[in-house]
């Protein structure tokens, strides 16, 4: 009878267990509540296929969908001290990042790529607020920095993906201190005459508004994603009465003259390759189904538009 | 009427007894208390040394925000001759939370810009409690790039709880005004040089302490969230401030290893607000020192060197 304890039993087992429903096929829209099949979200980029909804999307998938053929070369960030203050809340700080680090299989909030769009070579930076809510710490700063440097190096346009409930308290002082520094990688680009182009999603918040999120040559945010200093909670302690509907949403902004554009997410691709074109001085693109570049399209080329400043 | 904090409640009741001696002595003519209210006075004196020589951080947050603390303009009125004050943003508005204009320190032409918080109801509601609107941001823009235009040293201030979170605040660009602000910081070819005189809140107070150097009162805190948010939004209980005042290492002694302050201002006994003017006089020493210190630079290095302070920042950090 071993045999059958031993071998069958667990096959069929297996059988069975294989056959069960995998769990997180179905999600429900945030918004619109409509049951959506996880195919359909991931092709449509995260937007409810129904009301338009755009709900979260990590920085990889978004790298993914955003670069030719889905290819980029990750950029190395140089790594920050990992807990300058020995903070401790309920708990301790080193153990809050590794939670972090666990739930999203990655080490940080930002991600920093290099790659090309509709063969446009640019760099890219996207913030993720599932990792600790996208907060601003050291190493977003380095990571905004290295990207600034990248591209003023390779000559290519910066475009940063902001996403954060603001500074990462945790870092005291030195998340603070995040603004000056990215202001100043904001500076090495527009000193190298290259465009800095913000998309800001939801939400972005508190000192990352008040700092790089807010300084692009070209600001354009997605639908309804909220965009503030101060969050809406926070004024209506303070004033005392009900914000309006729409308060500090992207369209909100667009109206109060803060943005360029209000764009959605499955056009954005198409509208950062249009824009950056443009500033870099370069034929318009050629639309089509084009094939994920060799290792030879990844390498940097000189720029067009700086060398005919040069002249 | 001295305005107490709640630790300083011994020392209340010395002083008070003392007091009360006195004002018993000069009702009565046989009384000689003089003695016995001497000796309160020396108690007073070692418990204040004793309560100031170990401030915790959230005492040093209360100290910081004390009402009778000398404020800007206090500063603006005792160190600079012919303050011209320059107002508006020439835009929407005049934030009078921000004070900014002309003047001179010690002769030297400079531009000055801090934070004003008021000193009773009236003036209080008027400077909005020090709490600027994005006006306040574009009025120092401007203030710092004139300034730049005409080789001025800046001169800033800082005292707020932060920016102010309000509707039409937010519908005016808050967090732009004060983006461009730090920006202006960075970008003028000047010697900037802050001083953290009361509370350094967030991003209100980065917008322009962001200078060639930073100094701080020995009892001024900066930091990247007030202990109370940070309390309610870690703790999720908002009387936690004491312990997130400890874990955000806000004083200036802790800022000062971070290497984010410069140079730490000492206060008299028992903190600013019980002798302005001898730590108006620090300041001044102070401020003359560390002007000194960036006289001859050229514009190039100015900047230069202010960019490379705020990149190097994060490589040490605190002791265990």
């Amino acid at each position: 009878m071993n045999w059958i304890t031993n071998y069958v039993r667990p096959r069929i087992n297996s059988i069975f267990s294989r056959r069960e429903v995998p769990e997180n096929l179905w999600s429900k829209c945030d918004d619109c509540g409509t049951m959506l099949f996880h195919r359909e979200i991931s092709d449509n980029l995260n937007v409810c296929t129904n009301c338009g909804h755009h709900m979260h999307i990590t920085p990889r998938d978004r790298f993914l969908a955003l670069f030719d053929g889905g290819v980029f070369n990750e950029l190395a960030v140089p790594e920050p001290l990992a807990d300058p203050l020995h903070f401790r809340d309920q708990k301790r700080y080193p153990d809050r990042m590794k939670a972090a680090q666990k739930a999203s299989h990655e080490k940080e909030a930002m991600l920093v790529a290099a790659g090309e769009i509709g063969r446009t070579p640019i760099v890219a930076a996207a913030q993720d607020f599932s990792f600790m809510g996208g907060s601003m710490g050291m190493y977003v700063g380095n990571a905004i920095i290295a990207a600034a440097q990248e591209a003023v190096k390779l000559g290519r346009p910066l475009v940063l993906f902001s996403a954060a409930g603001g500074a990462r308290m945790q870092e005291g002082i030195l998340s603070l201190m995040q603004m000056p520094r990215t202001t100043v990688a904001v500076q090495m680009l527009k000193e190298a005459g290259l465009p800095y182009i913000v998309v800001l999603t939801h939400p972005t918040t508190g000192g990352v508004t008040a700092s790089y999120a807010m300084l692009g040559d070209v600001q354009i945010a997605e639908p309804n994603a909220l965009i503030c200093f101060a969050g809406p909670r926070v004024i209506e302690q303070t004033i005392r009465e009900k914000l309006p509907e729409g308060f500090q949403r992207a369209e909100y902004l667009l109206e109060h003259g803060m943005l360029d554009r209000v764009t959605d997410r499955r056009k954005m691709r198409e509208e950062l390759i249009v824009i950056t074109r443009m500033l870099m001085g370069m034929s318009p693109a050629t639309w089509g189904d084009l094939p994920p570049p060799g290792p030879e399209d990844l390498k940097p080329e000189p720029n067009a538009a700086l060398d005919d400043t040069a002249k | 009427m001295t305005h107490y904090l709640d630790f300083e409640k011994p020392l209340a009741d010395i002083e008070g007894k003392a007091e009360e001696l006195r004002a018993m002595a000069r009702n009565n003519e046989d009384m000689d208390v003089e003695a016995e209210a001497a000796a309160l006075d020396g108690k007073a004196k070692t418990l204040l040394k004793d309560l100031y020589a170990k401030l915790t951080p959230w005492r040093k947050c209360q100290v910081a925000r004390h009402p009778e603390r000398p404020h800007c303009k206090d500063y603006i009125e005792a160190l600079f001759t012919e303050f011209t004050p320059l107002a508006g943003d020439r835009n929407f508005a005049e934030d009078e939370a921000i004070m900014g204009g002309l003047a001179r320190l010690d002769d030297r032409p400079v531009m000055v810009i801090g934070h004003e918080k008021g000193h009773d109801t009236n003036s209080r509601i008027t400077r909005n409690f020090g709490m600027a609107r994005p006006e306040g941001y574009r009025k120092a823009l401007r203030l710092m790039d004139m300034a730049d235009r005409f080789g001025l040293p800046v001169v800033t201030l800082i005292d707020t709880p932060g920016a102010y979170p309000g509707k039409g605040a937010e519908e005016r660009g808050q967090s732009e005004a004060i983006a461009r602000s730090t920006e202006k910081c960075l970008q003028i070819g000047v010697p900037l040089v802050s001083v953290v005189i009361g509370e350094g809140g967030s991003g209100g107070a980065v917008a322009f302490a962001t200078g060639n150097r930073v100094a701080m009162l020995e009892h001024a805190v900066y930091s990247v969230i007030s202990p109370e948010g940070c309390a309610s939004i870690l703790w999720k209980d908002a009387d936690k401030m004491r312990e997130a005042a400890e874990a955000l290492r806000l004083t200036a002694q802790d800022l000062h290893q971070l290497g984010v302050c410069d140079r730490i201002i000492p206060e008299p006994l028992g903190g600013a607000h019980r002798a302005p003017g001898v730590t108006i006089d620090a300041v001044r020493t102070a401020l003359n020192a560390l002007l000194l210190d960036l006289d001859g630079m050229s514009r190039e290095d100015l900047i230069r060197t202010r960019r490379d302070k705020f990149l190097n920042l994060g490589s040490k950090g605190l002791a265990a």
